[in-house]
């Protein structure tokens, strides 16, 4: 009977690890599918977004992972035409956007923020992005590390964000830049980038969180 | 004897054990996932209103919860809608569905299980309290996997959201759901044991009859 046979297939340690992983995995493949990319997340005027004070701080190692901003750069490479080294001022020369969205954390509390940035999609159109390519990597200067699928990485409120509430990222919120993906759960949208790899297969390395159990999607 | 053989179509009994094998599952991983931010309100600065106990929760840490929550969330849908679409097109839901007629049974019926009244005369396989439980618990059901939807995608589905009353809103209708279920568990449980063997086996075999009739 199909109710005895789920409930054995719960008493084996290595069947019930398969089973929950392959739940969450089958749930991502569905979440992909589904996935609309022109669909938009609600935005919120000046008024509803939360207090800068009140935007909470969640890191990986540390706060400040001590970027000399002045010597930063963004390593590009993969499937792109243009790889290299990119500057500040060479992203900041894209067109700006200005959104107030609501970033969720898996944790189940959500906040109203004001960021400000390029989009991400104009981005990978500088660099030359291959246009088959399926996945974008993101290396951070704190060892963290995230990847997301292509629709994600083209929707048109996914940013590379340098702003936040109208003044440069601070450095405990992610400077000089960091993503913001408000399709996204907040563990996805990592800060203190470093290195932006487009590719058509992930590594064994898929996200820092991913690796440990969290869903890769993390769709919204 | 038809009717009584065909008491639990096998349909329903194995939607029943489906469903409650998975409630026994996303109600613990569930605690576990509330316990990450055991709040409805906002992260600074953070109000909890009760940590669950560990010794209730599944999953270990938010990451296995949500496994878990994921999984068997998925389990539960397919085992609500294969059971409501069965009961909706057989028909066979009638018997548990609970009508305006039905209204006017409860109270003496409840008056009757508190020692308070008479037994009252029941025309039907089940009483009207039990249809109002019954039906009431799959509502609550079906509002569990909505706002579970809602909260797993809601920016796709940010209508529902709205409709709800906002994101944080959804949090509180997904928790009053589990309490309406969690509710219903222990009066369901009582009224089967009393009722003894052969009912609850009925669940398992479809049958009231003893064992061995072909």
């Amino acid at each position: 009977m199909l109710p005895l046979a789920s409930a054995a297939l719960l008493i084996n340690p290595a069947w019930r690890r398969d089973a929950i992983e392959g739940g969450l995995a089958l749930s991502d493949a569905a979440s992909s599918i589904l996935f609309n990319g022109s669909r938009l997340a609600p935005v919120f005027s000046d008024r509803d977004v939360t207090a800068f004070e009140r935007y909470p701080l969640n890191s990986y190692l540390t706060h400040d992972p001590e970027i000399d901003l002045a010597e930063w750069r963004l390593e590009v490479s993969g499937l792109v035409r243009n790889s290299g080294a990119f500057t500040l001022d060479d992203i900041r020369a894209l067109p700006r956007v200005r959104q107030n969205t609501r970033h969720i954390c898996i944790e189940g509390w959500d906040v109203i923020g004001s960021f400000g940035g390029v989009r991400l999609r104009d981005v990978l159109m500088a660099i030359g992005v291959d246009q088959h390519a399926r996945f974008v990597e993101f290396g951070c200067a704190d060892d963290y590390y995230e990847s997301i699928d292509m629709a994600a990485a083209r929707h048109p409120q996914s940013l590379l964000c340098d702003e936040m509430y109208g003044r440069p990222l601070t450095r405990e919120h992610g400077a000089p830049l960091r993503l913001v993906l408000p399709t996204k759960l907040g563990y996805k949208q990592a800060k203190y980038l470093t290195s932006l790899r487009v590719t058509n297969v992930l590594g064994p390395k898929r996200g820092y969180w991913v690796d440990l159990g969290y869903s890769w999607h993390g769709g919204l | 004897m038809h009717d009584r053989r065909d008491h639990h179509p096998a349909v329903v009994r194995v939607c029943h054990w489906t469903i409650a094998l998975a409630l026994a599952v996303v109600i613990p991983s569930g605690l576990e996932v509330f316990a990450a931010f055991p709040s409805f309100g906002d992260k600074i600065p953070q109000i909890d209103l009760i940590v669950p106990p560990s010794a209730l929760r599944l999953g270990g840490w938010l990451g296995g919860a949500l496994q878990w929550h994921v999984t068997f969330a998925w389990l539960l849908t397919m085992a609500m809608a294969s059971y409501i679409g069965y009961q909706a097109i057989t028909r066979n839901g009638r018997q548990v569905l609970f009508v305006t007629r039905d209204i006017g049974g409860v109270c003496p019926m409840v008056r009757h299980y508190l020692f308070l009244g008479p037994k009252p005369a029941i025309a039907e396989i089940y009483n009207p309290l039990q249809k109002m439980a019954y039906s009431a618990v799959v509502l609550l059901a079906l509002l569990g996997i909505l706002t579970g939807f809602a909260l797993y995608k809601p920016v796709h589905l940010s209508w529902l959201v709205d409709a709800m009353g906002g994101f944080r809103m959804v949090r509180v209708w997904h928790f009053a759901a589990t309490c309406g279920v969690l509710a219903f568990i222990p009066g369901h449980l009582v009224m089967v044991a009393l009722h003894g063997w052969r009912n609850f086996a009925s669940m398992w075999t479809g049958s009231h009859e003893a064992h061995g009739k072909e």
